[in-house]
């Protein structure tokens, strides 16, 4: 098997001018798990003192490459060189030695630890903890000045705000003497206020010589602060820019590797009447914060009804509370004819025997129990089902005639009843979950997150599935982030920023700009 | 009055010869759960210690000599189990159940074929024990009323181990909390991502809490076979190990309260013995089985959240791994 | 606890625990080696101690059943992911059972119904020993492990308590019960076989292997095939997919400690219906434990199980025979080699993973790249 010469070089330009040595390159780096590639041959250059942008979908390899250049992960091939040095990066010590930093997309923070105690792990200062503690106050304090990096030294990490943490992340980096700063998906959990800050105390770090690289799939914060960007996809570097010479379009393009079609077909149907009322729902998450606040819609028969916001904003509670996983603190339900009251016994056992089918945001915790075989992960939940069994015991042979249909319907490849689900690929797992959700005939379908970690052609599919059950009648709540997905699905859009419906439209009159805006919470409709 | 006051010296001097094996084990749990690492091992590494401890000073005739043999084996069996469960990511439960019924099969089984007495060690002499230190100047402490017989009776007059037990104490609560191994010893059982990400080798911390548990251990094994006793007996460690655990997790993973869980349980014990066969004003007489199972009933109840809450570091039980 | 994803599931369950078997056995090989015995000898005189000599076979079979009752309820709890360290004090409380039963009913009622009563008996009280921790984890999120190792002590000084100073037969100074009535109890099998003409060596082993080997049955079809198997599965495999499909997680847990303590509970009517005829202190002797490593070889499997009770019971039973045939290896040395298995197929059963995998993708990786 021979591999596709790599076109860089050739068609995109090198942004680098030849006299500087980089701060960072890396050569033909190959990273293999298992039968997975997920990094094929990567080359990579970023200056010093510029901020380096990688972009890509889920699952194209960006984080596995800069688990790599930390050292977390041992590459198969290739070559990492600093500032023209070749160096042997083969574990987070070795990095953190050579000047590297990195801030990952899950903090690497101790719950139970103050943030100074965070902040200095890994470089204490002394043995004893006592003359380590002053020693490194003294210094953060400097660098938390110098940077706008405000923390709350004293503070427990598990009751800091997720803005707070990651300054705290950034400082440890810096107080281990990181000259390169790695940054995976920053912005994923912020605000858009708490981003606008992250940028800046990059943008001063940058002033100070350090080298930034950021890991996003969200372009427009590529177009905002990167000097230079790389895209990646499928585990390789598909095209490198300097950013101002590029736009979200071409990047975007890249990123997909063909244009993709999101003019969807949408049937035109009348919408019925409402099946879903939710009313005045509050609820407060175990470490008591006030995760939805006050939520009131209607969902009507044959309609998408799009939740738009960034993640984390109260729509996973909102989907738990929905499919029965939670319980109802505050506020009514209605589904058709029957009343869910706070505290009342509500399970997703219920929500079933109500109609209510649920795609779950994340499919390998909650979709599928990934060591069962299709067959076992087609019935999951509606495994009471008396249609497969003979008496008291299940009948594997009813279960599979079942399954192998909705295998064969929805194109779940490989087309096996019998394969642990683990096996398959996102894309596929996605089909079975959806499949089996649809099969059972939902008035309502709640759907979290339908592509995420979904190739392309899977996309299409899921797509033209949804439309097909709104084509039915069923009434369709879709939560995404991707606000493209939610503008080309939906028929009416509602936005929620901390725990609020902040706004609502018609997908008809939703600009990308509007919804933006409300998202981020700084304007009210 | 003064038969009173002398019962309650004696059982408090019982208290603490029974709780030592339990402090050293205790502590040990500590350092091997705090960085993550379940020790259901305990038990099987101080009865193999004890075994060691007694066959190396028989055959030597040093008692030091066979602490230092004890404090090896027991590190030994730790050893194997971080071999299981570090390097090769294996149920930290299963390995230290595994460790414990070696233990037993390994001390009868070499116990016969090196002294063909059923298991047993020979008998020690007093010259191959740690005897208790009798402090000359102390005497004259006992003119002192009370107090004087208090101090004599239950502080002064134990052998070297004891006094160490309480040395470790100290020891751990001070490693623990005021250093810098300390702490990434505790951030390693609360967060191993953390502790990797920050440059420091998750696996070389959790091997070197582990061994240092197995140190403590031998120290245990050793007070049992070669200063409390003079000879290793069969299954001589009599499920004082799960007691430690249960007096870790009563003192909640803390040195100091663990300390005390330690001794409140070794008072139950001397006290279960003392009250064979008295009548208690209206209470009648106490089996001696309620006591013994007193600690354990009591470890339940705490762990269930009746009394507190006691919570176990974030990640322990969870093997470590980078990718994925 | 994972499998790996790469090799295919005849390496997986055949191959590589044959071969952690095969690791525990040449280190207890070792340790007779060191120890100046011959361990090819050893395990002769193991071998003709267990299948050879007349009842060796009915012997073996006595543990097997012991073993196959504790394996199965260890494997329970494994496949709901708990992991059930209290056999030893289910089974013994089981006995209290069994004891209760036949000392209030056995003057009153024909043997048959006592014998009956009794087995339900083992299995309720089994049962109540393994709800609580049960219900422990379930409502009150205390860890499994530490419970039921607390529970086993609990039990051992409950049952002393009452052995001693309540049930124990009056005038007697060892700590048992009188002997239940005649016609109380499970027949053995050499008895049964002089009915229909067989002259059997006599043996321990009685009906309490025939209701072994039903349960094992019924344990598979329990686990693979009714609804409640599905969501122990389920539960065991992910708890949040077990919640997503409105599987009761608190209730479910609760039930599987009740099935996984009664089926330890059965253990005393092997040995008190079947051989003892009584109620006696520490008629356990370590059974429960043994049943984790039973669970761990078996893969929680009730055949898998099945073999692995046989090859414990013939080391028990040939182990016995190490007594008479050397002089400086004693029946503890299968205690050894018990510890020796539990290490290697079970704390180091991934240990030979990368290995395998690697010699796997070596020979095997054209197939499944193509």
């Amino acid at each position: 098997m021979k591999t596709i010469e790599n076109k860089e070089g050739n068609e995109t330009p090198d942004p680098l001018p030849s006299s500087n040595r980089p701060a960072i390159e890396l050569k033909n780096i190959t990273k293999r798990f298992g039968h997975v590639v997920a990094n094929s041959h990567v080359n990579l250059k970023v200056r010093k003192g510029t901020i380096h942008g990688i972009v890509g979908e889920n699952g194209a390899g960006k984080s596995t490459l800069m688990n790599i250049l930390f050292g977390l992960y041992k590459p198969d091939t290739g070559m990492i060189f600093l500032n023209g040095q070749a160096v042997d990066v083969n574990s987070p010590e070795k990095s953190i030695a050579l000047g590297i930093g990195m801030v990952h997309q899950h903090f690497m923070l101790v719950p139970t630890f103050t943030v100074l105690e965070n902040a200095m792990l890994g470089n204490e200062g002394s043995m004893l903890l006592k003359s380590g503690e002053e020693l490194v106050l003294d210094r953060l304090k400097v660098l938390s000045e110098n940077y706008g990096l405000d923390v709350d030294f004293e503070a427990i990490i598990s009751d800091t705000p997720v803005g707070m943490q990651q300054r705290v992340e950034i400082l440890k980096a810096l107080n281990r003497g990181a000259k390169i700063l790695i940054l995976d998906e920053p912005t994923g959990v912020l605000t858009p206020q708490e981003t606008i800050r992250l940028f800046d105390i990059l943008t001063s770090l940058r002033e100070q010589g350090v080298t930034i690289v950021l890991i996003t799939h969200k372009l427009k914060e590529i177009m905002s602060i990167t000097d230079t960007v790389s895209v990646m996809r499928g585990g390789k570097v598909v095209a490198n820019f300097s950013t101002e010479k590029t736009s979200p379009e071409e990047l975007a393009e890249n990123m997909v590797g063909r244009k993709v079609l999101l003019s969807i077909n949408k049937p035109t149907l009348k919408v019925g009447n409402p099946v879903l009322k939710v009313k005045n729902v509050c609820h407060e998450s175990k470490d008591g914060v006030n995760v939805l606040k006050d939520i009131s819609f209607d969902l009507k028969e044959g309609e998408i009804l799009g939740i738009a916001g960034v993640a984390g904003n109260g729509q996973s509670e909102l989907l738990d509370i929905l499919s029965g996983i939670e319980t109802l603190q505050r506020g009514q339900i209605t589904f058709n004819d029957k009343t869910i009251l706070p505290y009342q016994d509500w399970n997703s056992k219920k929500a079933r025997d109500f109609g209510v089918a649920h795609v779950p945001e994340d499919r390998h915790k909650r979709g599928l129990v990934l060591p069962f075989y299709n067959y076992e992960n087609s019935i999951l939940g509606y495994h009471r089902n008396k249609e497969y069994y003979s008496g008291f015991l299940m009948d594997k042979r009813k279960i599979f005639n079942f399954v192998d249909d909705l295998v064969e319907n929805f194109d779940v490849r490989p087309r096996s009843s019998s394969i642990s689900s683990g096996k398959l690929s996102g894309g596929n797992q996605q089909k079975l979950v959806l499949a089996r959700e649809i099969e059972c005939n939902p008035k309502i379908l709640l759907v979290g997150q339908p592509t995420r970690g979904v190739d392309i052609g899977a996309i299409e599919r899921i797509y033209e599935d949804l439309m097909k059950l709104k084509s039915k009648g069923t009434a369709i709540l879709l939560v995404s982030v991707e606000l493209d997905e939610i503008m080309s699905l939906s028929d009416r859009i509602i936005v929620m920023n901390q725990g609020s419906i902040v706004g609502e439209t018609n997908s008809s009159d939703a600009t990308e700009l509007d919804l933006g805006k409300m998202m981020s919470g700084l304007e009210k409709v | 009055m003064l038969e009173s006051f002398q019962l309650i010296i004696s059982l408090l001097d019982s208290t603490i010869r029974i709780a030592t094996p339990l402090i050293f084990c205790a502590m040990a749990g500590i350092f091997s759960e705090r960085s993550g690492i379940i020790d259901i091992g305990l038990e099987g590494k101080m009865l193999l210690s004890a075994f060691v401890a007694a066959t190396a000073t028989f055959l030597t005739g040093s008692p030091i000599l066979g602490l230092f043999a004890a404090i090896f084996a027991s590190c030994s069996a730790s050893l194997i189990h971080g071999f299981a469960c570090i390097t090769n990511k294996g149920d930290q439960v299963i390995s230290g159940l595994a460790i414990n019924i070696l233990a037993s099969g390994l001390t009868i089984t070499l116990g016969i074929a090196l002294f063909s007495r059923g298991g047993q060690t020979p008998p020690l002499t007093s010259e191959q024990r740690f005897m208790p230190i009798e402090f000359s100047f102390l005497d004259q402490m006992s003119i002192v009323p009370f107090l004087g017989d208090l101090f004599v009776e239950v502080i002064a007059g134990h052998n070297i181990l004891v006094y160490l037990s309480v040395l470790a104490v100290f020891f751990t609560y001070y490693v623990i909390f005021k250093t810098r191994f300390g702490l990434r010893l505790r951030a390693v059982g609360e967060k191993p991502e953390a502790v990797d990400t920050a440059g420091i080798s998750v696996i070389k911390m959790r091997y070197q809490s582990i061994l240092i548990a197995g140190m403590l251990c031998g120290l245990a094994g050793a007070y049992l076979s070669i200063a409390h006793g003079a000879g290793f007996g069969r299954e001589m460690s009599a499920g004082k190990g799960y007691i430690a655990l249960a007096a870790m997790i009563f003192g909640k993973w803390n040195p100091i309260p663990s300390l005390f869980a330690c001794l409140l349980f070794g008072f139950l014990e001397a006290l279960g013995v003392r009250l064979e066969g008295v009548e208690l004003m209206w209470i009648g007489e106490v089996p001696v089985q309620v006591m013994q199972a007193l600690p354990y009933v009591l470890t339940v109840v705490l762990l269930a959240g009746f009394i507190g809450k006691a919570r176990a570091p974030g990640a322990i039980g969870v093997p470590y791994s980078k990718e994925g | 606890m994972s499998d790996s994803n790469i090799i295919p599931k005849w390496l997986s369950v055949g191959v590589i625990p044959l071969i952690n078997l095969f690791l525990a056995f040449c280190v207890s090989g070792l340790f007779i080696f060191f120890i100046g015995e011959n361990p090819f000898r050893a395990i002769s005189v193991m071998i003709k101690g267990a299948f050879y000599y007349p009842g060796a076979i009915g012997y073996t079979l006595y543990y097997t059943t012991n073993f196959i009752f504790t394996g199965l309820a260890v494997a329970l709890a494994f496949h709901a992911r708990l992991f059930n360290i209290g056999g030893e004090g289910q089974a013994y409380v089981g006995g209290l059972g069994v004891g209760l039963v036949c000392l209030i009913f056995d003057q009153h009622f024909v043997g048959f119904l006592v014998t009956i009563l009794a087995i339900l008996g083992s299995v309720v009280f089994g049962a109540i020993w393994g709800i609580i921790p049960g219900y422990l984890q379930a409502k009150r999120g205390s860890h499994i492990v530490i419970t039921t190792i607390m529970f086993n002590f609990i039990a051992a000084a409950l049952m002393v308590y009452l052995l001693v100073n309540v049930i124990i037969e009056p005038g007697q100074m060892s700590p048992e019960t009188r002997d239940f009535a005649s016609g109380v109890g499970l027949a053995q099998i050499h008895i049964l076989a002089k009915y229909v003409g067989l002259d059997m060596a006599m043996s321990p082993l009685n009906l309490s292997f025939i209701a072994a080997l039903t349960v094992s049955v019924g344990f598979w079809f329990l686990v693979w095939r009714t609804k409640f198997g599905y969501e122990v599965r389920s539960l065991g495999h992910s708890e949040t997919a077990a919640v997503y499909a409105g599987i009761k997680v608190s209730s479910t847990i609760i039930i599987v400690m009740a099935i996984s303590g009664g089926l330890a509970g059965l253990v005393a009517i092997n040995e008190l219906l079947g051989v003892h005829n009584k109620l006696l202190l520490g008629f356990t002797a370590g059974y429960g434990f043994t049943g984790i490593a039973v669970a761990l070889m078996g893969r929680n499997h009730p055949f898998g199980i099945f073999l692995a009770s046989l090859l414990f019971g013939a080391l028990y039973q040939g182990g016995t025979e190490l007594d008479f045939e050397f002089s400086s290896i004693t029946r503890e040395m299968v205690l050894l080699i018990q510890g020796l298995i539990i290490l290697f197929s079970g704390a180091l059963a991934y240990m030979l993973n990368p290995l395998v995998e690697r010699a796997y993708l070596k020979y095997y990786g054209n197939y499944s790249n193509a």
